[in-house]
C-alpha cells in the first residue's frame, strides 16, 4: 500500500513527577491525544489552565477514520486558533447526491445561505486533524503533553482523582482535581470504573477503502443505495486531502472480514465502482461494525467522560468526532469557572445534562439512518425502495431517503442554564442555540461575528445610534463583574460607532437578521458561543440573573 | 386540538376500493406487493400529514396484533 502520509512520532520524555520533581495536584488531567482531548487540552490552556494531556500511543491516528469535519467544529477551532490550516489543507464542499440504482435521485445543498465564514463540512483525514492540533497544542504555554504515558489504574477519591500511569521507564502516580476521560471507544478509565455503555449493536459490516487516486469527480458526497457496482448494497464516495478517495462499500453481516480486507478482495470493488481502468493505489483499509450507545451519565464526580468515551454513533451523518468536540467544547469553560471558584462544582452537572441531551438527539439521527441503509427484514427494504423509487418522481419521497442526516451542532433547548424568552423573538437563535456568523467589520476591516464571540460570556447589543453615556457605563459596568460579560455592539451603519475597537458593523444586515436584531436587543452569550438568554431591551437586573443562571448559581427560586 | 383519525365509513363505494387494491396485487410476487403496499402508505400518509391522525392509526394497528408481535 502507498502512503501519502507519514506519521510523526512524538518522543517519550519521562514525567517531573518520576524524575523526582514536587508531587502536585494537577487541576486537570486529560487522557487520550485524540481530537476530543486535543481540544479540551487546547482549550483549557487558552483559558489558563495548566492542563497535563496523557495518551498511551505516540503519534496521531492511523488511517484516516474520521474524516467530514462539520461547520460547528470549525468555528469551535477557530476559537481554539487553528480552523483555517484544517480549511486550508481540507476538501470543501456543501453539496451531496444520493443515487439509486445508478440513477441520480436527490442532491442537497447542506449550506444554502452565503454570510458564513465556514463551509457546511470539509473532508480531512483523521492523521491531519490531530497533527494539527497536537502542533497549534504545542505552540501554546501550560499543556503538558505527555506520549506512551498509559493510565492503568484510576481511584476517584472525594476531593481528588489518583492516577497510575505506566511509562517505558515503568510506573508513576498522579494526582489531580478533575480527569476527563477522552480515551475513546474502549475507553479503559470506562473499563477501569466499571461502567457499562447502553445502547444497540447493528448487525452489518462495511468496508472503507482510501484510495489514492487522480480524478475530477467533483468535492460532493456521492451515495449508492443498490449501485450496478455493489448490487443490494449501499455505498460511498468522499474526496478528502492528497488525492485521497474515501470508498465506503456495505457488505452486510455475514462478511468475513479478514477476507474482506485483503487487496485481492478490495481492488476488484473498487474497480467496480470506478467503472474505467484508471490507476489508483491503496491507501487505507478497514472493516468495520458499529453501534449506538452511551453511557447513561457521562459525570462520575471528578471524573467526566468526553467523546466517544461516553457515546458512540455509526458513521453516518459525521456525529462522532463532530459531537466530541462540541463535548470539550461545553465543558471546558465550565470546568474554568469552577476551579477558579466563579461558579458551584453544580455548573459540571449540566455539562452531563447538555452533552447527554445532544448524545441522544446524535444517537437517534444515527440509527434512524441506519435502519434506512441497513433494511432490517423484507418489509423495511420495500419500504426504502419504495421511497427511493418514489423519490425520482415525486419531491415529497426525497425528504425520507436518508444517507445519514449530517452534523448539525446540538441546540441545548432543554438546558436548565438558558433563560428562556420573556419578550417576542423570530429566528433560529433561541437560548441554547450556537450563535450564528455573520459578515461585519470591525475597526473598519471585513471580520466574522462568530470570532468577536466567546472564551467569556459575551454580550452582544443591537443598535442604530451611538451608545448614551448610560449605556456606555452599563455596558462597562457589566465587564468588571467577577464573571465578566464583554459586550460587543453591533450597529447598523458605521457613522453610529462610538468606539471602533469594540463596535461591529453589519455590513450586510445580516447579523440583525439572523439574530432577529432589532435596536436596543441584546443576548447574553457562553464562553462556548450558544445563547444564555436575550431581551428586546438592556436592563442590568435580568442580565446579571440570567448570568446566574448560565452559570448554576441561581440563589433565588 | 388533536386531530383524531376517522373510522366511521368514509369512502363512498368500499367495494370498488377493495377491488382496486386487489388489482392493484393481482398477478404480484410477495417482494412486489410488500413494494406497492409500501409506496402506498407512503403517498397516503403524505397526503393526509397530521401526525397524530397517522400515530393514531399505526397505534391501532400495533395494538390490532396483540402481545404476539414481539418489538
Amino acid at each position: 500500500m502507498r502512503h501519502t502520509y507519514t506519521n510523526p512520532i512524538y518522543r517519550y520524555v519521562p514525567a517531573e513527577e518520576q524524575r523526582g520533581g514536587p508531587r502536585r495536584r494537577h487541576p486537570v488531567i486529560v487522557v487520550g491525544a485524540g481530537p476530543v482531548g486535543l481540544c479540551a487540552a487546547i482549550d483549557l490552556a487558552q483559558q489558563g489552565i495548566p492542563v497535563t494531556l496523557l495518551d498511551d500511543d505516540n503519534t496521531v491516528s492511523v488511517g484516516s477514520r474520521a474524516v467530514c469535519h462539520a461547520k460547528r467544529t470549525l468555528e469551535i477551532l477557530d476559537r481554539l486558533g487553528c480552523g483555517q490550516r484544517m480549511v486550508d489543507k481540507g476538501v470543501v464542499w456543501n453539496l451531496g447526491k444520493v443515487f439509486f440504482r445508478g440513477k441520480l435521485i436527490y442532491s442537497f445543498n447542506l449550506l444554502p445561505e452565503p454570510g458564513h465564514q465556514r463551509p457546511a463540512f470539509i473532508n480531512l483525514q483523521q492523521y491531519y486533524f490531530e497533527e494539527f492540533l497536537v502542533d497549534r497544542a504545542r505552540g501554546l504555554t501550560g499543556i503538558d503533553l505527555r506520549w506512551q504515558h498509559k493510565v492503568v489504574n484510576v481511584k476517584p477519591q472525594d476531593d481528588h482523582v489518583a492516577l497510575q500511569v505506566e511509562t517505558p521507564d515503568g510506573l508513576y502516580d498522579l494526582e489531580c482535581e478533575y480527569l476527563i476521560a477522552a480515551d475513546g471507544a474502549h475507553s479503559p478509565i470506562r473499563y477501569m470504573l466499571g461502567l457499562e455503555t447502553r445502547g444497540q449493536t447493528f448487525h452489518d459490516r462495511f468496508l472503507i477503502a482510501d484510495v489514492v487516486m487522480k480524478a475530477d469527480f467533483p468535492p460532493e458526497r456521492w451515495f449508492w443505495f443498490d449501485p450496478p457496482f455493489h448490487p443490494n448494497q449501499s455505498a460511498l464516495l468522499h474526496r478528502q486531502a492528497d488525492n485521497v478517495w474515501r470508498l465506503d462499500f456495505q457488505l452486510g453481516w455475514d462478511a468475513n472480514p479478514d477476507e474482506e480486507r485483503q487487496p485481492e478482495k478490495v481492488i476488484p470493488r473498487v474497480r467496480a465502482m470506478l467503472g474505467d481502468d484508471r490507476p489508483f493505489e491503496l491507501e487505507w483499509v478497514s472493516v468495520y461494525t458499529f453501534q449506538c450507545r452511551r453511557l447513561e451519565r457521562f459525570r462520575h464526580g471528578r471524573v467526566i467522560f468526553a467523546g466517544d468515551a461516553a457515546h458512540l454513533v455509526s458513521p453516518f451523518g459525521a456525529r462522532g468526532a463532530n459531537s466530541g468536540i462540541q463535548d470539550a467544547d461545553n465543558l471546558v469553560w465550565k470546568l474554568n469557572l469552577v476551579l477558579a471558584g466563579k461558579a458551584p462544582d453544580a455548573l459540571l452537572d449540566s455539562y452531563d445534562d447538555e452533552r447527554t441531551f445532544a448524545a441522544d438527539e446524535n444517537i437517534l439521527n444515527s440509527t434512524r439512518s441506519t435502519d434506512f441503509i441497513t433494511p432490517k427484514n423484507g418489509v423495511s427494504g420495500a419500504f426504502r425502495n419504495a421511497v427511493l423509487e418514489l423519490a425520482g418522481d415525486y419531491p415529497f419521497a426525497r425528504a425520507f431517503v436518508n444517507s445519514g442526516r449530517l452534523s448539525t451542532p446540538a441546540v441545548l433547548s432543554e438546558s436548565p442554564l438558558n433563560t428562556p424568552d420573556s419578550d417576542l423573538f423570530g429566528g433560529a437563535m433561541t437560548p441554547g442555540a450556537p450563535g450564528a456568523d455573520a459578515p461585519v467589520t470591525c475597526n473598519g476591516r471585513p471580520a466574522w461575528l462568530l470570532d468577536q464571540l466567546g472564551n467569556e460570556f459575551t454580550g452582544l447589543y443591537f443598535t442604530d445610534r451611538p451608545l448614551s453615556e448610560p449605556t456606555a457605563a452599563l455596558l462597562a459596568a457589566l465587564a468588571a463583574g467577577p464573571i465578566p460579560i464583554r459586550t460587543r455592539v453591533i450597529m447598523d451603519h458605521p457613522l453610529a460607532l462610538t468606539d471602533p475597537l469594540t463596535g461591529l458593523v453589519d455590513v450586510q444586515g445580516l447579523a440583525v437578521q439572523r439574530y432577529s436584531g432589532l435596536p436596543g436587543t441584546f443576548y447574553l452569550l457562553r464562553p462556548d458561543q450558544h445563547v444564555a438568554a436575550r431581551w428586546r431591551t438592556l436592563e442590568p437586573g435580568r442580565i446579571q440573573a440570567a448570568l446566574a443562571r448560565a452559570t448554576a448559581q441561581e440563589t433565588t427560586p | 386540538m388533536i386531530n383524531k383519525l376517522r373510522v366511521d365509513l368514509h369512502v363512498r363505494q368500499p367495494d370498488d376500493l377493495y377491488e382496486a387494491l386487489m388489482n392493484l396485487h393481482r398477478n404480484l410476487t410477495d417482494e412486489q406487493s410488500h413494494l406497492a403496499n409500501a409506496k402506498l402508505i407512503l403517498l397516503l400518509a403524505n397526503h393526509i400529514g397530521d401526525p397524530d391522525v397517522l400515530g393514531e392509526a399505526i397505534a391501532i394497528v400495533r395494538q390490532s396484533l396483540g402481545s404476539n408481535a414481539a418489538l
